[in-house]
C-alpha cells in the first residue's frame, strides 16, 4: 500500500515513470489489440461482404469529391504562394507553418466511462510524442498524454482536465476553453461581460499555447448567459471534431520540415488558411 | 480437495485475470459503459477467496499495476484499490465461502463499493471529478454478475482436475 501511495506521488508529480509505463504498455499492447478484435472484425466483415453496388456508389461519391478537392488545392496552393509573396513584402515574421501529418486509426477500446481518452494505433516507433495535437477532417480533438512503442493515449478537449486557448475567428477575442465531460461541450472561461462574442461565432486554437497549431477549427458557440453580479459569461461551445464518431484521426508534427507529405492536411482542412488569405491580399493590395 | 492438478492453478489464474482485463476495455454498445461490471476485481475476489494460498495481495498489486497502464490511469491508483480488497477478501474467505451465493454477492458489493471509494479519492485528490450518480453503477452491476462468475470459475477450476 505504501508502495502504491509513493508510486501514485510520484507518477503524479514527475515524469521518471513515463518509461516504465511505456515499457508495461507495450507488453499491454496484444491486450488492446484483443479487445478491439470483435469490431475490427465486423467492419472487416461489412466490407467484405458490402455489395458491389454500393462500392461503385462509393467509389464514385469519392472521386468526385477528391476531384473537388483537388481543384481547391490549386486555389489554395496558389493563394499559399501569394500569401507568402505578400508576407514577405510586409516583412512579417509570421509564417505558416510546415506541418506533416499521419493518419492514426483509434483502437475500438473502451477506457474510462467518465474520462474522456481515447487509444490510437501510433507510437513511439511513429515518432509520435507527448503532447502531440490530434486533428480529424473537422477540427481538433485533442492531444497525446501516454506513449507507448505501438500505441499512445490521447486526452480530448472535452475532458474537464483539459483547457486550451482559443479565439473567436471574427475578431480575434480570447478565451479559455476546458471540456465539461460527459455532455461533449466545451465551456468558455474568462470571457468578460462586455466582450464582442455572439452565438455561432467559429473558435479556433489561438496557437497561444504552443502546444496546437493555431487556426485549427475548434468549435462554435452554442449558447451564451449573461448572470447578472457575474464578472465573466458562461458559454457553451460545441466541437468541431467528431469525438466519439471519427474512426480515422490525424497526428500533426509542428514546424516540421517534411517536405511531400505536407500536402495532406490541406487537403483535409483548407478552410481555416483559405478564409483569412484573401483578407490579407486584399489588404496588401490597397 | 478438488486440485488434483495444482501445477494448472496458476495459469488458470493469470489466464482467467487477462481476460478479465480484456473484458474491462471491451467497448460495450451505446449507453452500456456505465455499467460495466469491475471484471477484474470480481475475478481476483474470487481467486483471492478460492486459492488465498496462490493469489495474495502481491498478485492484487501488479494486477492493479497493469491496470493502471491498460487505463492510462494514475500509476497505483487501481494497485492501491486492488490491495485492499484482496486483502479483505483473504481475512474473510473462510467465512464466505460458507454463505449462500446471494449473500456473497452482496459482501462482493461491500467490498466494490470500497474498491470504488479508494479510485474516488485518489481522482478527487488529482481534482478529476466525476458524475457521482452513475460512478456507482458498476457496484450494482458486478453484484449482479457474481453468481454468475462463481459458476463459470467453478468450472474452470475443476475443468482441468477432472482431467
Amino acid at each position: 500500500m505504501v508502495i502504491s501511495i509513493i508510486l501514485m506521488t510520484v507518477d503524479h508529480h514527475t515524469s521518471h515513470l513515463n518509461s516504465t509505463r511505456a515499457l508495461l504498455g507495450t507488453a499491454l499492447y496484444p491486450l488492446h489489440l484483443l479487445a478491439s478484435l470483435p469490431s475490427d472484425s465486423t467492419n472487416w466483415a461489412s466490407i467484405t461482404f458490402a455489395e458491389r453496388r454500393l462500392l461503385l456508389e462509393q467509389n464514385h461519391r469519392l472521386g468526385t469529391r477528391n476531384l473537388l478537392l483537388q481543384e481547391k488545392l490549386l486555389k489554395f496552393s496558389y493563394l499559399q504562394e501569394e500569401n507568402s509573396r505578400l508576407r514577405e513584402l510586409l516583412d512579417s515574421t509570421r509564417r505558416l507553418p510546415n506541418e506533416r501529418v499521419l493518419i492514426a486509426e483509434l483502437l475500438a477500446v473502451d477506457l474510462d466511462p467518465f474520462k474522456q481518452r481515447i487509444v490510437i494505433n501510433k507510437g513511439t516507433r511513429d515518432g509520435v510524442y507527448i503532447g502531440q495535437p490530434l486533428v480529424d477532417a473537422r477540427g481538433l480533438l485533442g492531444q497525446i498524454t501516454h506513449i507507448t512503442l505501438a500505441s499512445a493515449t490521447a486526452i480530448l478537449i472535452t475532458d474537464p482536465s483539459h483547457s486550451l486557448l482559443v479565439q473567436v475567428d471574427r475578431n480575434g477575442q480570447r478565451a479559455l476553453a476546458e471540456g465539461t465531460g460527459g455532455s461533449k461541450k466545451l465551456k468558455l472561461l474568462y470571457v468578460p461581460t462586455n466582450a464582442d462574442i455572439r452565438l455561432g461565432d467559429v473558435l479556433s486554437t489561438s496557437g497561444l499555447d504552443g502546444r496546437y497549431p493555431s487556426e485549427y477549427p475548434v468549435g462554435k458557440v452554442t449558447n451564451i448567459v449573461r448572470q447578472p453580479g457575474d464578472a465573466f459569461l458562461s458559454i457553451e461551445a460545441q466541437p468541431f471534431g467528431q469525438l466519439d464518431q471519427s474512426r480515422e484521426v490525424l497526428l500533426i508534427w509542428i514546424n516540421d520540415t517534411g517536405g511531400l507529405l505536407n500536402l495532406e492536411p490541406e487537403v483535409d482542412d483548407p478552410e481555416p488558411v483559405i478564409d483569412d488569405t484573401p483578407q490579407e491580399s486584399e489588404h496588401a493590395d490597397e | 480437495m478438488l486440485m488434483s492438478n495444482p501445477s494448472a492453478q496458476p495459469v488458470k489464474i493469470i489466464l482467467s485475470i487477462l481476460l478479465a482485463m480484456i473484458l474491462s476495455i471491451l467497448p460495450l454498445p451505446g449507453g452500456l459503459e456505465p455499467y460495466r461490471p469491475e471484471w477484474v476485481a470480481l475475478i481476483l475476489i474470487y481467486w483471492t477467496r478460492t486459492l488465498p494460498a496462490y493469489t495474495g495481495i502481491g498478485v492484487a498489486w501488479c494486477t492493479g499495476l497493469l491496470l493502471d497502464v491498460l487505463h492510462s490511469a494514475l500509476l497505483g491508483q487501481h494497485a492501491l484499490a486492488l490491495c485492499v480488497i484482496a486483502y479483505l477478501s483473504m481475512r474473510t474467505h473462510l467465512l464466505v465461502r460458507v454463505y449462500p451465493v446471494f449473500q456473497q454477492a452482496i459482501v462482493v458489493g461491500l467490498m466494490l463499493v470500497l474498491y470504488q471509494s479508494v479510485i474516488l479519492w485518489v481522482n478527487g485528490v488529482l481534482g478529476e471529478d466525476s458524475d457521482t450518480t452513475l460512478y456507482w453503477a458498476p457496484t450494482l452491476s458486478s453484484m449482479l454478475f457474481w453468481p454468475v462468475i462463481v459458476m463459470i470459475m467453478r468450472l474452470v477450476r475443476r475443468d482441468l482436475s477432472a482431467q
